[in-house]
């Protein structure tokens, strides 16, 4: 269990952490998002203790880390893929690790071939490619057997077959009853690995939910209409919490009823559609949408000019960032 | 590679009691595995044992007693050569492969990333410095006194007949060569702090350079007066009186010499674990 209590770290001026709170529970993979420079390498390595904290406290499995006997048994961290000499083979950097704990060659042995790195074992590691930094990495990270295990974008340059591996080694730790916790900036990869979501922007909490709170209201992305009526169906529709929009003269954007509703009321009434179609928001355009406004290096929108309606074009809903 | 049963199920279960443990003597194992399991110690280990061996050796080889010594720059005790003189013609150059060896071990951390890995095993953070130093200053003062030894041995044979030869029992050859790889071991305790206080491999083996070899040429700027008094005490200087044979006038017994370069290294250190305890990675 990682217990952040109003979490902040200042260099000079800039304020990278701002006074965030969170907690990771055993049992689940907690994913921790936010836009680059949003300040999860920061947090991460305040909770190892690299970095103190400049306000608040971090705890690990009730107190702070450097205050555990044995550090690597209580939280086992992949921070930078390159936190590793290269001119040490794996099996030696590893085995230097494990000697500070009294860690058993076997067991070096074990997360070796976990890690899928048995026939790399003796190179050194300079000649690895970023997947098998990365896999070295994890390697490392559960070298201690650890109650916590906490990745800093893992899956970054793993190819297909090594972010399966990822995404089904972290289930199963948290099936075992760890804690997992793991950074990322893409929303749709840790929807598929993560329970619950711990989401920043510019160092603050913008979310803390579950994926399943979030996918959900990020479904209500509205149903859009075409009809040749088009003010006589927005009466037909008007309700207290339905609102609609109109994109163009024969379109209308109806939040607050589904299509089915939409449907009945049309048919009730003798009203022609043209179209009809439930507008599903991608995780990742949510995400985006949520932390916009918070974005650290933003690129400048490709196509400012068409500040459209934004809303009904979910595509562009994220692009267009602040099209002002 | 052993084969074993592909275990679907990873390598263990979360029974929470566990022997892992950190200790002084573990972490101390742990940098020691470090130490030997890098070719680049290897590697600066052998150059200054070499360099130190090779010089001892061609000087002595070299010397005749109507020129100054040639191989290389005027070796300690100034111009009044001796036997054990000759042979620690090369410390100055082991001096700075062992000083680099420190550097190489310490701030080496920093360049790579590897300090996050080792200090997130050892959030202490002190145990790092100690073991570093624990390690590397012995294997240091074991192998350049070897390496002293053999070089005045080696290069005894070529005094032969010289006015200055002297064997392994005379008075003082065995404490000076002694004293040349204590010196060494200094050194590279020296190399180490330098590089966790500095955290650049470059910039410490710079200062290293620049505190060893330009800072006694730099004070000779200064007037006269101050300068005899301060000479003695540069960590250069005062490290040179420790393995002289005979103690020169504007030097330092070799016991203050040591006590003084001993004392340099402590201060250096001092700052080093400083900086590791309070400061971010």
């Amino acid at each position: 269990m990682i217990e952040a209590r109003e979490l902040t770290k200042r260099y000079g001026d800039k304020t990278v952490v701002d006074n965030l709170s969170f907690t990771v529970r055993p049992g689940e993979v907690t994913g921790f998002l936010g836009p680059n420079g949003a300040g999860k390498s920061t947090t991460m390595r305040m909770i190892v203790g690299l970095d103190s904290p400049t306000k608040g406290s971090v705890t690990v499995g009730g107190r702070s880390y450097a205050g555990h006997a044995a550090p690597l048994h209580e939280i086992g961290t992949l921070l930078e893929a390159r936190s590793v000499h290269p001119g040490r083979s794996a099996f030696n950097h590893l085995m230097a690790l494990a000697y500070t704990h009294g860690i058993p060659r076997s067991r070096v042995d074990e997360v070796i071939e976990l890690a899928g790195l048995t026939s790399v074992a003796g190179k050194r590691v300079g000649a690895f490619s970023l997947g098998m930094g990365q896999r070295l990495g994890i390697a490392s990270a559960l070298l201690g057997d650890p109650a916590i295990v906490m990745l800093d974008e893992p899956v970054n340059g793993l190819d297909p077959e090594g972010v399966l591996w990822v995404r089904n080694l972290l289930r199963s730790l948290a099936d075992e009853g760890r804690a997992v916790m793991l950074s990322s900036h893409l929303m749709s990869e840790t929807a598929l690995i993560a329970d619950h979501l711990v989401i920043i922007g510019r160092g603050r909490l913008l979310a803390d939910t579950t994926v399943d709170d979030f996918t959900r209201e990020a479904g209500g992305g509205g149903v859009k209409v075409a009809t040749a009526e088009t003010a006589k169906l927005r009466s037909l529709l008007a309700g207290p919490d339905v609102t609609i929009s109109s994109s163009s003269a024969e379109e209308l954007l109806v939040t607050g009823r589904d299509a089915r509703e939409i449907g009945a009321i049309a048919a009730q009434h003798g009203v022609v559609l043209y179209e009809l179609t439930p507008q599903s928001v991608s995780l990742e355009a949510a995400f985006m949408e949520l932390t916009r406004d918070v974005v650290e290096y933003q690129s400048a929108p490709a196509d400012a000019a068409r500040a459209d309606t934004g809303q009904a074009d979910t595509e562009r809903a994220g692009t267009a960032g602040k099209a002002a | 590679m052993t084969v074993t049963s592909l275990a679907p199920a990873p390598a263990s279960t979360p029974a929470r009691t566990t022997n892992y443990k950190v200790t002084g003597p573990r972490v101390l194992r742990s940098e020691w595995a470090k130490f030997w399991s890098l070719r680049s110690s290897w590697i600066t280990l052998g150059v200054a044992v070499v360099l130190l061996v090779l010089f001892g050796a061609i000087a002595s080889y070299t010397y005749s007693p109507d020129a100054v010594t040639t191989g290389g720059p005027p070796g300690p005790g100034g111009g009044d050569s001796d036997a054990v003189g000759l042979a620690l013609t090369g410390v100055t150059f082991a001096s700075l492969a062992v000083g680099v060896l420190g550097v190489l071990l310490s701030a080496g951390e920093y360049s790579t990333g590897m300090i996050r890995s080792t200090l997130a095993a050892v959030p202490r953070r002190l145990p790092i410095l100690w073991s570093k130093a624990a390690v590397l200053g012995p294997i240091a003062l074991v192998l350049t006194t070897a390496g002293a030894l053999a070089a005045f041995l080696l290069g005894s044979p070529g005094l032969d007949g010289e006015k200055i030869a002297l064997s392994l029992g005379d008075d003082g050859v065995l404490r000076s060569l002694a004293g040349a790889g204590l010196y060494l071991g200094l050194v590279a305790v020296f190399g180490v702090a330098l590089g966790v206080l500095l955290r650049s491999s470059a910039g410490a083996i710079a200062t290293l350079v620049g505190v060893l070899l330009i800072l006694p040429g730099l004070a000779s700027l200064l007037p006269d007066s101050l300068y005899d008094n301060i000479n003695p005490y540069f960590p250069s200087n005062a490290g040179s009186a420790v393995y002289a044979l005979h103690q020169s006038s504007d030097a330092l017994s070799p016991g203050a010499g040591l006590a003084v370069f001993a004392g340099w290294v402590a201060l250096t250190l001092a700052a080093a674990a400083f900086r590791l305890r309070k400061t971010d990675v």
